[in-house]
């Protein structure tokens, strides 16, 4: 227990050293809107992209509650992406609520899913879960083409839907003002997610996952805690769904496909499996890399002229492969190991 | 907002200018994508994935304006086409064309390729205001100018296509029981239900009706099952690589209807021969596209043109490919709004030429088929003449079967 302590503390102090730093940063991507999009530097697709990279880092914060702080392993966390998905865009589309009243119904509707999932996954330990909540992800994209769901989820065509203009006249695009929303509700999540590690809640669940039997002796009812948590990531990851709904403007099933459970976990193990900045640059790392691994590729070897074809993907494997072997503990382990080093000399 | 009413008031105030110096000078107008130099013309494909036969299109769309660019241009100006790959997925297309109208400035979209996709940006656009023009998709609902004038269809739709053959089993075979193979998305419903309509109260003929995800492996279970329902008629709605495995797997359980495949997938190089030529014999489709296979056109100009161009221009494409006639097709289709447009370049007046075809005779259209549009007839081509494969090629037969007039 004492070491676990011992941890958080360490985590509090390191987060309050930087503080300004994320603060002045944070004022910097607020602003962006009224710098960048005024002088047309960049564009409305590009604060898509942005919000985009800013909704992944939401979501594999969910993810990274659960499997770095829990220890219980998700292939699945595509699925509850899309249920957060599909509740903000139904209730849009069919009930007319507005935007930000779908993100507190998405975040309570994955919540339950996510606490009824954990409750039998609690029987299941290691890679048995880990298939279990793959089987999940590959169910959802089936399950919401299903034909007496159809009425709702408008089967395979999907649901389109658009995002309202800014409120008070303000002189604002579409796109740049849910940039600003979709940065807020990233503080509010990620204010919510330190403080609930370092809560009780959070040291019982990391003692949950380094020590099991042991927090079982402690008097932590570890059945309880451990599926909250699948609750609670589950919550995280649904918000994120929400937030593409609105943002991206439809939703389909093929938007959720199995391979985005697989991308959040990369992104997730990428950015650092037990860290709060990591699940930043994980979500950075699942939109840029990501999506433009084949484009790039196809790049590269059309300018280097290379002798064999470069399969679309390759840039990806191979950054991955670098990435695991030269930073085991993903980019914001690899950051500080680093600045650890410097600091010797 | 700010910067686009300056720019407007520029010019504007230059067109003013222009007209009272010199009033002889005809004025040009331009949207967003449009310049004295370029239009510019954005596009999505499938490039990758499991529909990924029909890339040949984009493919030949990009050679036919490379080739446009090289004579010249229209009217002087380049064209710049910007294809993207969306891998038939619609998410992937919404993004793109998002990155297409919004960062890249195109001014319009052109034979954007695939049911799913288009519909899922067929709201975006018409919010936009901006052309989704000829799309690459058959679905009957593109020809609807009320609710979505800023989107036109190009091919006969699916439920016109549906129909006539529906009609022909009921003149031709009147003791069929028929199986139905479908996409389980909007395009095969499409079909499904023009052909349901076109049986009319015969619609009990149809004795089973089975159905695939597009990202299925294989259709094989759906087949057999088929043979089993005791069909002697088969409707295929299937894309290319599910139409070639659908062929093929008939052959080998020795399940022998008379076979009626849809028209998107009647591409000899990437279905038929895959499927084995011997396998694909005696299928029935009905075309609107002159077949490069088919030896009666080898001398006609259009075939000669269309066969100079795959020389220079895509050498490596495979000339029984029916795709590269397609895109050839719609890309003359394409420039010949372009050239009616003349130096109003604007969304609007795009929109307005292109539903002011009037009996324009495009290259590689079957002998008797004319594009014609109007302000209320969003669909180009609506006539089709019936084909059967034999040998290594289709072969047509009957008369030019037409919707012609048909609005809505």
């Amino acid at each position: 227990m004492a070491t676990t302590t011992d941890s958080a503390t360490e985590t509090t102090v390191a987060i309050a050293g930087r503080s300004w730093w994320i603060w002045i940063g944070l004022a910097g991507l607020a602003l962006l809107p009224l710098v960048g999009g005024k002088t047309g530097l960049i564009s409305n697709f590009a604060f898509l992209q942005l919000s985009l990279m800013i909704v992944y880092a939401i979501a594999v914060l969910g993810l990274n509650l659960l499997t770095g702080f829990n220890g219980q392993i998700s292939l699945g966390h595509g699925a509850f992406f899309a249920v957060g998905a599909y509740t903000a865009a139904i209730l849009i589309d069919q009930a007319d609520w507005p935007f930000w009243a779908t993100l507190p119904m998405a975040a309570l509707a994955c919540f339950i899913a996510g606490y009824l999932f954990g409750l039998p996954a609690l029987r299941l330990e290691g890679h048995y879960l880990a298939l279990a909540t793959f089987a999940l992800a590959v169910a959802v994209p089936q399950i919401l083409k299903y034909r007496h769901l159809e009425p709702f989820t408008k089967g395979v065509q999907g649901i389109n839907i658009f995002k309202a203009d800014p409120p008070f006249g303000l002189q604002l695009s579409g796109d740049q003002w849910m940039f600003l929303v979709v940065l807020a509700v990233a503080i509010l999540m990620f204010w919510a997610a330190r403080n609930l590690l370092d809560s009780r809640i959070g040291r019982a669940l990391r003692a949950i996952r380094d020590q099991p039997l042991a927090a079982d002796a402690m008097g932590i009812n570890s059945s309880h805690y451990k599926a909250v948590t699948f609750g609670i990531s589950a919550l995280f990851t649904g918000v994120a769904g929400a937030l593409h709904a609105i943002i991206f403007e439809f939703v389909s099933p093929d938007s959720f496909r199995f391979e985005l459970s697989i991308a959040i976990l990369v992104g997730a193990v990428v950015g650092g499996i037990a860290s709060l900045p990591g699940a930043v640059i994980g979500g950075v790392f699942v939109q840029a890399i990501e999506k433009y691994a084949d484009a790039l590729t196809k790049k590269i070897s059309a300018t280097v002229y290379l002798p064999l074809e470069l399969q679309p993907w390759t840039i990806y494997g191979i950054a991955l492969i670098i990435l695991i072997y030269t930073m085991p503990t993903g980019i914001a382990g690899g950051i500080s190991s680093l600045r650890r080093r410097l600091k010797r000399f | 907002m700010m910067q686009t009413s300056r720019r407007l008031l520029l010019a504007s105030t230059i067109g003013l200018a222009l007209c009272v110096a010199s009033p002889a000078t005809a004025q040009k107008t331009y949207d967003e994508g449009a310049s004295d130099a370029e239009i510019k013309i954005g596009n999505t494909n499938p490039y990758s994935g499991n529909a990924s036969a029909y890339g040949q299109i984009g493919r030949t769309i990009e050679a036919y304006f490379k080739m446009v660019n090289d004579n010249g241009g229209i009217n002087g100006r380049k064209i710049t086409f910007i294809t993207y790959d969306d891998g038939y997925t619609p998410p992937k297309a919404v993004e793109m064309v998002r990155k297409l109208v919004e960062d890249d400035k195109v001014l319009l979209v052109f034979q954007t390729l695939g049911t799913p996709s288009n519909s899922a940006i067929h709201k975006y656009m018409n919010q936009k205001k901006v052309p989704q023009l000829f799309v690459a998709t058959g679905a009957s609902k593109w020809g609807n100018p009320k609710e979505f004038p800023w989107t036109m269809g190009w091919q006969p739709d699916y439920a016109t296509e549906g129909g006539i053959y529906a009609k022909h089993i009921l003149a031709s075979l009147p003791d069929a029981k028929i199986g139905v193979l479908m996409q389980n998305d909007d395009y095969g419903k499409d079909y499904f239900n023009g052909f349901k309509a076109g049986l009319g109260k015969d619609a009990d003929k149809i004795v089973q009706v089975a159905t695939y995800e597009v990202a299925d492996p294989t259709v094989d279970s759906q087949m057999i099952q088929l043979k089993n329902s005791g069909a002697n008629v088969f409707f295929n709605i299937t894309t290319p690589k599910f139409a070639a495995q659908a062929i093929k797997k008939a052959a080998e359980i020795g399940w022998k209807p008379t076979h009626y495949l849809n028209n998107v997938s009647i591409s000899v190089g990437s279905v038929m021969k895959p499927a084995g030529l011997e396998a694909s014999q005696g299928v029935i489709t009905a075309q609107y596209l002159k077949d490069a296979t088919d030896t009666q056109w080898k001398t006609s100009p259009d075939m000669v043109e269309w066969n100079k161009f795959m020389d220079k221009y895509m050498p490596q494409g495979d000339k029984s490919s029916s795709f590269h006639v397609y895109g050839y097709a719609a890309g003359a289709t394409m420039a010949q709004v372009l050239k009616q447009c003349g130096d109003n370049l604007t969304r609007e007046n795009i929109m307005k030429q292109a539903a002011s075809l009037k009996g324009f005779e495009n290259p590689m259209l079957l002998p008797g088929i004319k594009i014609n549009t109007s302000a209320t007839d969003f669909y180009p081509i609506q006539a089709v003449q019936l084909s059967r494969f034999e040998g290594e090629s289709w072969k047509i037969f009957g008369n030019v079967l037409s919707n012609e007039g048909a609005s809505q």
